[in-house]
């Protein structure tokens, strides 16, 4: 008898198990493409903040390179690198940069280097920072992170690629400075790295197309 | 014995809130309440998976043995809370961008395990869904008060970043109460959040409290009343 009710309570128990990752996976099956799609669509979006559609005339998505380096970029896969150019003349990079060091893990960036290496702007695109406390870094939430456009690895110097708080040039609210840290960080390596590849970041993507996803074309370098 | 439709209202609004009497779901409530949009951020999103597993567990409550109820809840709610993500992130991706970082923390609200357990397993569909959405409502009321408490002090505004819930329209929502101040940090941080709840849970007694008194007093008047006439 008790061993009926147990296999009667381990049926119930697996087909819900079963009933439940069906109805995950058919939902994750049939919002795959259309996630894919927003995604695009928000970077795209991302990007051209960064740089105006007015000052690129090729398209940012598809001429892109991944680079990889795990010390310079944060990650240790290889990021997106979108290239901005008008007329087949180099005008800027957006590395998708990443700050391995915040105080809730990854945070993600954006950052959009002019072909002088002066910044266009950084942007955090993902982040788990704590809510109402490190989370200033993002641009919906406060001014911040726009005190980089401009900046580059001479202005200020490299000592001063620091927040106040450590003796640098870039300001950080109290009681949260780890998020910005972290930030700070990143950006002047992914600078340091632009720095020392830029060459090989502007090199054309030779056809065929769909360059992004071509490992013989990524700038390994650590 | 079914509880009516009104009494089911009243035990999420007041007399059982989630927040304040049962004290549940601490987790996040305490960890977004930082401001009056992130209360009401985590608390439409609590609300709606709220609704979806009462009812959920409600329909099952005839074929799930006692026995293993426990890791059914687990189950439903988990994926309830994974299928809301999902769609969300597929055909409402502006609303996305601003709950979704809130959708993952339903995971840790027990009050959803909790309103499994308590009612939702015991009562009908209807009632269930009622009991959903009212649980919810009143969760969401505590989020936002607490969130504006501490956002008042914390930050001297109310209703700041309101366009990434309310669009354009938000920015003119936004009231800044004191210009120049410096804010009162512990407002925001993880202390200010124990004090601020125990000072609604505090006033919530009081006014039960006081209708309590009230209400043993008024018979006693009526009597006294008699006596003299």
């Amino acid at each position: 008898m008790v061993g009926k009710q147990m296999s009667t309570a381990a049926a119930i128990l697996g087909g819900f198990a079963i009933l439940c990752a069906g109805a995950v996976g058919f939902i994750y099956d049939s919002t795959r493409v259309q996630i894919e799609d927003n995604e695009r669509a928000a970077r795209v979006a991302a990007l051209h903040e960064l740089i105006p559609p007015k000052l690129h005339d090729n398209d940012l998505y598809i001429d892109a390179i991944t680079a990889e380096s795990h010390n310079w970029l944060g990650s240790k896969k290889a990021v997106p690198v979108y290239r901005a150019r008008m007329d087949d003349e180099p005008i800027a990079v957006i590395i998708a940069a990443e700050a391995p060091d915040g105080y809730s893990g990854t945070i993600k960036l954006l950052v959009a280097i002019r072909y002088n290496g002066e910044l266009a702007g950084v942007r955090v695109v993902n982040h788990r920072e704590t809510p109402g406390l490190g989370d200033y870094i993002d641009a919906e939430r406060s001014d911040w992170i726009r005190q980089f456009a401009g900046r580059s690895l001479t202005n200020p110097d490299e000592k001063q690629w620091q927040v106040k708080k450590d003796g640098g040039a870039f300001d950080s609210n109290t009681g949260a400075t780890i998020s910005p840290r972290a930030v700070v960080k990143a950006v002047h390596h992914a600078l340091t790295y632009y720095n020392s590849h830029r060459d090989q970041l502007f090199a054309p993507a030779t056809p065929p197309q769909s360059p992004a996803k071509n490992p013989a074309e990524s700038a390994r370098h650590e | 014995m079914s509880k009516s439709y009104s009494e089911i209202s009243r035990d999420g609004f007041w007399t059982n809130n989630v927040g304040l009497v049962q004290i549940l779901g601490l987790c996040p409530l305490l960890a977004v309440s930082t401001s009056t949009v992130n209360g009401i951020g985590l608390g439409i999103a609590t609300t709606l998976a709220l609704v979806f597993s009462n009812l959920l567990v409600s329909l099952i409550r005839n074929v799930v043995k006692p026995e293993v109820r426990i890791p059914v809840f687990v189950m439903i709610i988990a994926s309830v809370v994974t299928v809301i993500e999902l769609s969300m992130n597929a055909w409402f991706h502006e609303l996305y961008k601003i709950l979704g970082i809130f959708v993952p923390l339903i995971v840790t609200n027990c009050a959803l395990l909790g309103r499994a357990e308590a009612f939702a397993f015991k009562n009908s569909p209807d009632r269930a869904a009622l009991d959903g959405l009212t649980m919810g409502l009143g969760f969401t009321a505590v989020l936002v008060l607490l969130g504006t408490i501490r956002e008042i002090l914390g930050s001297g505004t109310i209703l700041a970043q309101a366009h990434m819930m309310f669009g354009e329209l938000g920015n003119h929502l936004t009231i800044t109460l004191i210009d120049n101040y410096h804010g009162f940090l512990l407002a925001i941080l993880p202390p200010g959040a124990f004090i601020g709840l125990g000072l609604i849970i505090a006033v919530k007694n009081l006014i039960d409290d006081r209708n309590k008194r009230q209400a043993a007093l008024q018979p006693k008047i009526i009597t006294a009343n008699l006596k003299t006439a």
